[in-house]
């Protein structure tokens, strides 16, 4: 039951896009078409999910074991940096197919702020580490979720007729707070 | 006048979030109220100006190869600094920005000016470009966070001048959307004419 709570928190009430502003910048910039939207949700699923296991292993048995938790902004960005190159140098060796759906993501993901955002949120959470990683993965989700809606809606938008000084970015920021504002509704399921 | 050209472009003409529109996130989530704006335009600002200065001076040492992690490397260690220091110093300002301080390293202004400017130009030069993006992300931050106080609290730096007029939808997330939104283009249809 305590799961499910979080699932539904993490993916719903407290969506990392709509209601936490994590991640934005690919928010708006990947989500003209429906299915690069897709293709970046999933990498950005894989990815937060990955990152966040090893930043939370590397904060509980190094950084606090030191007592050098001041390093932990440095160490967390070169860890997914280091992290986002190799699961691309992976994915090509092993599955080139996976690859050509995900790789064009894979670079922008080092900027994506939602990763670096979920790993510094758990360790200030004190989760587990089976926790943090259920709690990344959903929140994960959740990123997907509205990107992917998002995405839907602006293919639909194009065949609008939308005022000058309102086409692209002004117009996409309300649709985003139109939709922040349907997410709303979810504020007390939890 | 070159040299002031520099610091003004920053603020006006290529102002990075009204005009390049970068640097959402913090630009959204922590433009509650003005002063929170400042706040965190500032902050931005410190580790532009450091970060620009200081990778320049280190451009020709750093290997093109490697330049990234480089960058990222510079950049972070300024945001820890400013993260103490704003933890020791203001602890009122640190909780209300809370997980933003630590994420400007992930800004892209911050990233994009190192990249675009700093590894390319003069010290002096990459320090006005610094302290001229970071002004002019500051005012944008600054705008949002004054429309937002004033239309969701009915206030402005915490002084308040109306009553039973809040809007708190302004406040909350869809307000930061939509705002922003309207800033932009506001912004566009001056820029056209």
């Amino acid at each position: 039951m305590e799961y499910i709570l979080m699932i539904i928190g993490a993916i719903f009430v407290n969506n990392i896009l709509l209601a936490q502003f994590l991640g934005t910048c690919p928010f708006m910039g990947v989500s003209n078409k429906l299915s690069t939207a897709a293709g970046m949700g999933v990498a950005v699923v894989f990815v937060i999910t990955l990152a966040t296991i090893v930043t939370t292993v590397v904060q509980n048995y190094i950084l606090v074991p030191l007592n050098i938790t001041f390093l932990q902004t440095i160490s967390f960005i070169l860890i997914i940096a280091a992290l986002v190159q190799m699961v691309e140098i992976i994915l090509k060796k092993i599955s080139p197919s996976l690859y050509q759906a995900l790789g064009i993501f894979l670079p922008l993901i080092t900027t994506n702020c939602a990763v670096l955002g979920i790993a510094i949120l758990v360790t200030q959470k004190n989760f587990s580490i089976i926790d943090s990683t259920l709690f990344a993965m959903f929140s994960a989700i959740g990123f997907a979720l509205a990107i992917i809606i998002f995405a839907g809606i602006r293919e639909q938008m194009d065949l609008v007729d939308i005022p000058k000084g309102m086409k692209g970015i002004p117009i996409a920021l309300i649709t985003a707070g139109i939709l922040a504002m349907a997410f709303m509704g979810f504020a007390n399921l939890v | 006048m070159n040299k002031l050209n520099l610091i003004t472009r920053g603020i006006i003409k290529e102002n990075p979030t009204l005009i390049l529109v970068l640097g959402l996130c913090p630009s959204l989530a922590v433009t509650t109220s003005a002063i929170n704006g400042i706040g965190m335009g500032l902050a931005t600002t410190f580790v532009l100006i450091c970060s620009n200065t200081l990778i320049s001076m280190l451009k020709s040492v750093i290997p093109n190869k490697v330049r990234i992690p480089c960058f990222i490397v510079v950049i972070a260690t300024f945001v820890s600094i400013v993260d103490l220091l704003i933890q020791g110093y203001v602890p009122a300002l640190a909780a209300s920005l809370g997980l933003f301080i630590p994420l400007i390293v992930v800004n892209c202004i911050v990233l994009g000016r190192a990249e675009a400017f700093a590894s390319k130009n003069s010290i002096f030069d990459s320090l006005l470009d610094g302290i001229g993006m970071g002004l002019g992300f500051t005012f944008a931050l600054f705008l949002i966070g004054s429309v937002r106080e004033i239309l969701g609290s009915g206030s402005i730096f915490n002084f308040k001048f109306m009553e039973n007029t809040e809007l708190l939808l302004f406040v909350l997330a869809p307000g930061a959307f939509i705002v922003m939104g309207f800033i932009i283009a506001a912004v566009r249809l001056f820029q056209t004419k």
